[in-house]
């Protein structure tokens, strides 16, 4: 077996590293490139704990394989700090109890970022389709979902009141 | 898990080449592989990835030659693609459905057809849209009819070396429509108790059916086409008499299994109710209304 030479971008910074061709992204990223934001979870696809955005898409980390990272951009929840939605969604997970151990979270934060990316007004129910691939056993998900509608709200007003201060 | 080798193909013909050594497996998605190798289920040498060769990234549509995409192209962008959903909806139904947001952007069609699992919700719908999978090999290209692809539970008819290159889809008939319907439990995030894709195509003036085809999902060793259920529609007017006809053909050639997801009596019973309501879709499209999301 032989490891493979992996040059990505993590977080806007590059990294280099060796890597065995059996070990995950998600491995890579924890262990090596030692950023603890994707959990490990079921380690099969089912949880969404290890999600991060690999070119911009949102993936499970533990079914991309190191290797495959090569020449790519992949963003973890610690990438997202310059990021106006993640000040909205973190007072609006605290507002609504969008959490309580928080393993799911950050996970779930990637996979916001994602939706709100591609849709700044998400009905519930296309929240929720979205975040099927993402488990949480404490909340019961009512008030992930509110939290997202909220922090979309506070998204949307500051883009409107940034536009009108720009005209 | 044993140890395997990884190289990234950049063309179709570097591939096959590296898929000459024994133990070497095409990796598109990785969403079924990488947890099979890690469970011992699938054993590689040597995993040669295929989403770096531009051809297996493409799609592309013609009216007169219809559509073709890459065994590569991820779930996302077939449910996506705007002429996708416009011409062959019943395709775009199945990539739909497949995993959740983030499976669906790494797992492809064309793995989803190479895995072979009785329950694949892509198969039906390649079936009944007559899809043929264009495959490259040691000795050339050769087509195969989706139909005949699977040959048991996560057995093809590819020989070792064989890459899976692109599916060919005819365009889009005239007054024709399709759907492909599952039932799981949940609303998402599971793997089909059964499914139905049916197409069905009218004659030009009417409500006659002139072409049909059904096939089915995790009710048999693989995805199976019904010729008896296509055979109860066709030069039939479309409608309920004809539907329950074809839905008692399903029922009669399902061939399904007792396990944790369902019974084989419940599996039966959903193969009928699948068919009759995958057929009043498909009426609908075929009449060009579009369906409640």
């Amino acid at each position: 077996m032989r490891e493979t030479a992996v040059t990505a971008t993590v977080n806007g910074r590059p990294v280099s590293f060796f890597c065995d061709p059996t070990t995950s992204l998600l491995e890579c990223l924890r262990d090596v490139v030692l950023l603890k934001g994707p959990k490990i979870g079921c380690l099969d696809g089912n949880c969404g704990a290890c999600a991060v955005l690999l070119d911009g898409r949102l993936v499970n980390s533990c079914l991309v394989l190191g290797v495959e990272a090569d020449g790519r951009e992949i963003t973890t929840v610690e990438g997202l700090e310059s990021w106006p939605g993640l000040s909205a969604l973190r007072q609006a997970f605290t507002e609504e109890d969008g959490l309580q151990c928080g393993y799911c979270t950050p996970g779930i934060i990637v996979a916001v970022k994602a939706l709100l990316d591609r849709d700044p007004d998400p009905p519930a129910a296309r929240i929720r389709d979205w975040l099927a691939g993402n488990l949480c056993r404490c909340t019961g998900y009512e008030t992930i979902v509110r939290a997202v509608q909220s922090a979309a709200a506070t998204l949307r007003e500051s883009r409107t009141s940034d536009g009108e201060a720009g005209a | 898990m044993h140890g395997y080798d990884y190289r990234a193909a950049q063309t179709v013909d570097d591939a096959v080449t590296l898929l000459a050594a024994p133990g070497a497996r095409p990796l598109a998605g990785g969403t079924d592989l990488i947890v099979q190798l890690r469970r011992a289920e699938r054993d590689a040498a040597l995993l040669v990835d295929v989403k770096r060769i531009p051809e297996l990234l493409d799609i592309s549509f013609d009216p007169s030659d219809g559509l073709s995409f890459g065994a590569a192209v991820a779930c996302t962008d077939i449910a996506e693609h705007p002429q996708i959903a416009d011409g062959y909806p019943a395709l775009a139904d199945a990539a739909r459905l497949i995993g959740g947001t983030a499976i669906r952007n790494r797992a492809t069609v064309g793995g989803n057809l190479c895995n072979a699992a009785p329950s694949a919700d892509a198969i039906p719908a390649l079936v009944v849209l007559d899809a043929r999978c264009i495959v490259r090999g040691p000795s050339g290209t050769r087509s195969i009819r989706a139909a005949e692809f699977c040959t048991g539970p996560g057995t093809t008819v590819l020989q070792p070396g064989e890459l899976l290159v692109s599916l060919r889809l005819p365009p889009p008939g005239t007054r024709t429509g399709a759907r492909y319907l599952r039932f799981i439990p949940r609303g998402e995030m599971d793997i089909a108790v059964a499914g139905a894709a049916c197409m069905i195509r009218l004659e030009e003036q009417g409500d006659t059916i002139a072409e049909a085809r059904v096939a089915l999902a995790s009710v048999a060793p693989t995805p199976l086409e019904i010729p008896d259920a296509a055979a109860a529609l066709i030069g039939r007017p479309a409608g309920e008499d004809a539907f329950e006809q074809a839905a008692g053909a399903a029922r009669e050639s399902a061939r399904p299994i007792t396990d944790q997801r369902g019974t084989a009596a419940l599996r039966t019973h959903l193969a009928g109710v699948l068919v009759r309501r995958a057929l009043g879709d498909a009426l609908r499209r075929a009449r060009g209304e579009q369906l409640d999301a």
